[in-house]
């Protein structure tokens, strides 16, 4: 049995060897369709995995916690109008949600003039955080270093500032070391960030200044901007008093209620320590385990909030879930798009083996005839040419599977095109040979053994 | 003992109207060891019998007795194993495979033969035979580099790979000039000496006489059976003219 095998593709290669240059001219059209399967999946596969990266960078696996909705006679604020996140609670989420959380940063919002020299600008991020915030948006630093927790604990008024912000303020010269003026109040940069480009609706992500949470809330912002709704103006931040420069710049806020005099202060101590913050980022350790990160950050929320069941959320969650899902879906289409075009390409191949086959089959005829007048029967007839046209296309494959790795590497040196093996497209394609191989050899083959040996002999 | 026994054998092509009775009942016996040459006019249907003789072709009445077997009733399968354990053919046009070896040609048939032989038992015989034909310094010549002669040497080496009984041989000489026709008769005749039956079909008178029987055909019919060799002359070669030969 073995060696019956061994024998027949024996057999095979001599008869394809007699011709070798047809037999290559034959596999060629193999050898171009099973290129272009691994050239196209292995782009396709680069390029998905391109596209995830491009959207994991623009935040798709970010996971944004707002303050709750304040509502009044029935008359609803929006979104971020009530304070009831707190800095304590991303210290817990990031204790506690450890399973689904990468990590957790509270962010402290305002807008305010920046100077610097004689330059001035307002940039659209100017956010008070913690060190992890880059750990969650995956920022990196271009120069310099980031703020530490140690500055965060003792309100220092050290920043980091964006590459739009670099160029509007420092004319694109290094700005480490240098102090700018937020609020009036001098912080010094410590660190540029490397440049994000826009975000998925188009705003620069790269004109932001970051700062230790403390420094922005106590010494710049005074208030959080979710207090400029006059339902919520609740004042608890007693920076805001003692701060003098702020009597001469005055916050925006009106002041509903009369400013209380030291005395009161004093005799009134805010009894609740917590410290509100404007937004809480997370980032999800996976982009396919968002929903279970959200739900547990709405656990952890509504324990450390005391919410009751039947109690609506004080809070709400976004990600960009859908905004993953389309691109995911585009890039995919695409994919599909090519594969389809590479496997047509491999059956017009097929189509080239059949043809050739045939001839192949009428020129050899006299061989057929003598081989059966020697004792071949009708089925090792069929099998030597069905033989012939797997190991055609198997060859073709292989040599394919080579040309197309070739030319994906091609791609991403010469092009920068993304591309990535795929051991998929490799199997794909070599089953598809092997099939185009049965498929299209077998008609010639079923003729050749169908051929009478007295006639095939006598052929001219 | 009787190697070929063949009773009232027709052959019978096309239907109807256009029927055409080119064997019209053969009866034949032909002894183990013999050398027999097959004479007849061009159209006789020398090469019809001989395809019957070869299991290349079933009969379209009579019987067919081969070593003692009906094969006129044995599958196209059955008989392709009986051509390839019994039978060796050598053509008038040698038929070997182009851009293939001697070796390779010699050895082609036992891809079908099913023998016990292992791979180098099987080499072994080729170049035995190889030897034995006198082509043991062209093992590995392609035929395009060897004479008509030598190709049909090669082809006889080839004939016997599988040890065959019986040897049909289609007008062997037909291509050849007389001088190599005369060393390949020798062939034939030293391979019959040493037992194996030869039934060769010619239009050469003086390469029949290197038969020890000649059977004249005419017609569709056995005309006239002759078993003396020493007596060529009963023979009337009226028929067989060379320039017939295709
Ligand atoms: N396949 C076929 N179909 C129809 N008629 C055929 C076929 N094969 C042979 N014949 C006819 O049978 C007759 C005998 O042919 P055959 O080939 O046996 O002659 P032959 O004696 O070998 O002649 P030659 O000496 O020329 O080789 C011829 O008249 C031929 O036309
Ligand atoms: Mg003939």
């Amino acid at each position: 049995m073995i060696t019956s095998f061994h024998r027949t593709v024996r057999t095979a290669l001599r008869a394809l060897l007699r011709n070798i240059l047809r037999s290559g001219l034959t596999t060629l059209g193999i050898v171009i369709g099973v290129a272009a399967v691994i050239g196209t999946m292995e782009l396709g596969q680069g390029s998905s995995r391109a596209a995830q990266e491009t959207i994991a960078r623009m935040g798709a696996n970010n996971l944004m916690i707002q303050p709750g909705t304040a509502a009044s006679g029935g008359v609803s604020f929006g979104s971020g109008t009530q304070q009831t996140l707190t800095v304590q609670d991303a210290e817990i989420l990031s204790q506690d949600g450890k399973s689904y959380l990468h990590s957790v940063a509270p962010v402290v919002r305002t807008r305010t003039q920046i100077v610097f020299g004689n330059r001035n600008w307002v940039p659209t991020y100017l956010y008070g955080t913690t060190p992890d915030f880059l750990e969650v948006r995956e920022w990196d630093l271009e120069e310099g270093y980031c703020f530490t927790d140690q500055d965060v604990r003792n309100a220092n008024q050290v920043c980091l500032v964006g590459m739009t912000v670099v160029r509007e303020l420092f004319n694109g010269e290094s700005p480490l070391d240098s102090e700018i003026r937020i609020n009036n109040q001098p912080f010094k940069v410590i660190g540029v960030l490397v440049a994000k480009g826009a975000n998925m609706v188009g705003i620069d992500q790269d004109d932001v200044i970051l700062a230790p949470w403390t420094a922005i809330k106590f010494k710049v912002a005074g208030n959080s901007v979710a207090n400029v709704n006059q339902s919520a103006a609740v004042k608890d931040d007693t920076s805001q008093q003692i701060n003098t420069l702020s009597q001469r710049y005055p916050n925006q806020s009106p002041n509903l209620y009369p400013a209380q005099s030291l005395n009161q202060l004093v005799n009134t101590p805010l009894i609740d320590r917590r410290t509100n913050c404007d937004v809480i980022w997370a980032r999800g350790l996976t982009g396919e385990l968002m929903p279970e990160a959200k739900m547990q950050i709405g656990e952890i929320l509504r324990r450390n909030h005391r919410l009751r069941a039947g109690v609506a959320d004080d809070f709400n969650i976004r990600d960009m879930t859908e905004q993953n899902a389309a691109l995911g879906a585009t890039s995919k289409v695409m994919g599909n798009l090519l594969l389809g075009v590479a496997f047509i390409s491999l059956v017009v191949g097929g189509v080239g083996i059949m043809n050739i086959m045939l001839v192949s089959v009428t020129e050899r005829t006299r061989e057929i005839g003598l081989r059966m007048a020697v004792g071949a029967r009708r089925g090792d007839i069929l099998r030597q040419f069905l033989t012939e046209a797997i190991i055609l296309c198997m060859l073709g494959g292989a040599l394919g599977i080579a040309v197309g790795r070739l030319g994906s590497l091609v791609m991403r040196w010469f092009l920068h095109w993304p591309t990535e093996s795929s051991l998929p497209a490799i199997i794909a394609s070599v089953t598809v040979s092997v099939l185009v191989g049965v498929i299209f050899g077998y008609y010639p083959a079923w003729k050749a053994s169908r051929l009478d040996p007295i006639q095939a002999l006598r052929y001219e | 003992m009787e190697l070929i026994h063949l009773t009232d054998i027709r052959k019978n092509y096309g239907e109807g109207d256009a029927e055409l009775c080119v064997l019209k009942g053969v009866s034949l016996t032909i002894q183990r060891g013999e050398l027999v040459a097959l004479m007849g006019a061009s159209g006789s249907g020398k090469t019809t019998l001989m395809n019957l003789l070869g299991c290349l072709d079933r009969p379209t009445s009579g019987s067919y007795l081969l070593d003692g077997e009906e094969v006129t009733i044995l599958s196209s399968d059955q008989q392709a194993l009986l051509r390839s354990r019994k039978i060796g053919f050598v053509f008038q046009n040698f038929n070997l495979l182009p851009r293939t070896t001697a070796l390779d040609n010699v050895l082609m048939p036992m891809e079908y033969a099913h023998s016990a032989l292992s791979e180098r038992e099987g080499r072994k015989r080729a170049l035995h035979l190889l030897d034995q034909v006198g082509l043991s310094s062209r093992i590995y010549h392609e035929p395009a580099r060897m004479s008509g002669g030598q190709q049909q040497r090669v082809a006889i080496a080839r004939s016997l790979i599988n040890n065959p009984v019986l040897l049909l041989a289609d007008e062997p000489t037909g291509n050849l000039d007389s001088r190599t026709s005369q060393d390949i008769l020798a062939l034939f005749q030293q391979l019959n000496r040493s037992g194996l039956t030869i039934i060769l079909v010619t239009h050469d008178q003086t390469v029949a006489n290197h038969a020890q029987r000649i059977i004249l055909m005419q017609d569709g019919l056995i005309r006239n059976d002759v078993r003396d060799v020493h007596t060529p002359t009963a023979i009337q070669p009226l028929t067989a003219l060379p320039q017939n030969a295709p």
